[in-house]
């Protein structure tokens, strides 16, 4: 018989994704995602160290521009996604929380805990500043 | 290796429509994959108008219902009809299951109906599955000893026997295997969640005395690791088991046989 290169049949392109592996690349992309958020994080290590004019310039690009600020705040949402999906993990880990159902919940815990780690962490944030 | 798109003898094109007969009550469309290997197409996607009051419930009946009346060239795998042969497993509405228990009235809209993915496609909804088998022959799925046989069968304690459930039950379909992003990225060398469960079938059986070799051969950062706890493995197991607490047993017996 001859040879017929076979097709592949599809995959992502028709697979109906469950919200735990999204939240399972998500993992991946906030993962990626602060790895390039140190930078910045270094940035301002650096900056603190050389003195307070290149602290001055550190300060008006990221905290004093809405650019910078909607980076700091995409790096500590992905912080925190990342952190509570994290302890998801380890607890898999101890061979627990494998049903559907379970891992539906843990779903949405991960996403409530993130967003109210992250807004706690801005609303204290301004709280300070506004006192600066 | 990670290749989101598809190659291009793969791209789906836009086939065929078969209308519904004249007087048709209640019309369904189901969207059928199709590839044939003597025509030198690319694989494309077929319509078939189907009037569901005068069809039996579940999709793999609207796929005979087809292949009888409409039209004798479309090609699946079927045998048991009723969810114990796996021969029926492929992607209905964007999840794996089996067409025979899948049935029709649970699904909204166009039924669309896709070979397990990221497979070598034989024909239609026909996928290559040698690569599967051999991994599944790999584990080596039969019970080992090297204590002299008894002069009657091994026994084993109800609590031991316990152990076995929710993996026996396994018919390798390979559902869960093809429904796994890490096994589309890796499956030349990451075994995928039916072997997985397979293997540890075997690892928790009282009577198997070969545990220690069977965790050796998996201890491989592609094998066993490539899990990432994604669980579209358990999501879509038409038989309800649980193929990633399988795997994250395995690797609790890799750490606890460390310490």
């Amino acid at each position: 018989m001859a040879q017929v290169e076979r097709p592949l049949s599809p995959h992502l392109q028709i697979y109906r994704l469950p919200l735990t592996a999204i939240m399972s690349i998500t993992h991946r992309i906030t993962g990626v995602g602060l790895g390039i958020g140190t930078l910045v994080l270094t940035w301002w290590l650096l900056a603190a160290a050389m003195g307070p004019e290149a602290y001055a310039t550190f300060v008006k690009w990221v905290p004093g521009f809405w650019l910078g600020k909607l980076v700091l705040f995409g790096f500590s949402l992905a912080f925190f996604v990342h952190f509570c999906n994290g302890i998801r993990h380890l607890y898999w880990d101890t061979g627990r929380g494998f049903l559907p159902t379970e891992s539906a919940q843990s779903d949405k815990v991960v996403l409530v805990c993130a967003a109210i780690l992250t807004v706690l962490t801005w609303v204290v944030a301004f709280a300070l500043m506004g006192r600066a | 290796m990670v290749e989101f798109a598809l190659p291009r003898n793969s791209q789906v094109k836009t086939g065929k429509t078969h209308k519904a007969p004249a007087g048709a009550k209640k019309v369904k469309t189901f969207r059928v994959y199709r590839w044939n290997p003597d025509d030198g197409q690319n694989p494309h996607i077929d319509s078939y108008e189907i009037d569901l009051a005068d069809c039996a419930p579940m999709v793999l009946d609207a796929l005979i219902k087809i292949k009888n009346e409409i039209d004798p060239t479309l090609t699946f795998r079927r045998s048991c009809r009723e969810g114990i042969c796996g021969s029926c497993a492929m992607n209905i509405d964007g999840t794996n299951t089996l067409a025979c228990t899948k049935a029709i009235e649970d699904i909204d809209g166009d039924v669309k109906i896709y070979p397990l993915p990221h497979m070598p496609v034989i024909k239609d909804l026909v996928p290559d599955l040698t690569h599967f088998y051999a991994q599944y022959a790999s584990i080596k799925p039969w019970m080992q000893t090297q204590s002299p046989a008894p002069a009657r069968e091994r026994l084993q304690s109800k609590e031991d026997r316990d152990k076995i459930d929710g993996l026996y039950e396994c018919i390798l379909c390979a559902c869960c295997s093809t429904s796994c992003p890490s096994y589309w990225w890796n499956g030349d060398r990451y075994l995928g969640p039916a072997i997985l469960l397979q293997a540890y079938r075997w690892i928790i059986d009282s009577r198997d005395e070969m545990t220690g070799e069977r965790l050796d051969n998996l201890e491989d950062p592609f094998r066993l690791y490539r899990c990432h706890t994604i669980m579209n493995c358990a999501k879509t197991c038409p038989k309800g088991l649980n193929p990633a607490k399988a795997i994250a047993e395995i690797k609790k017996l890799m750490v606890e046989r460390r310490v």
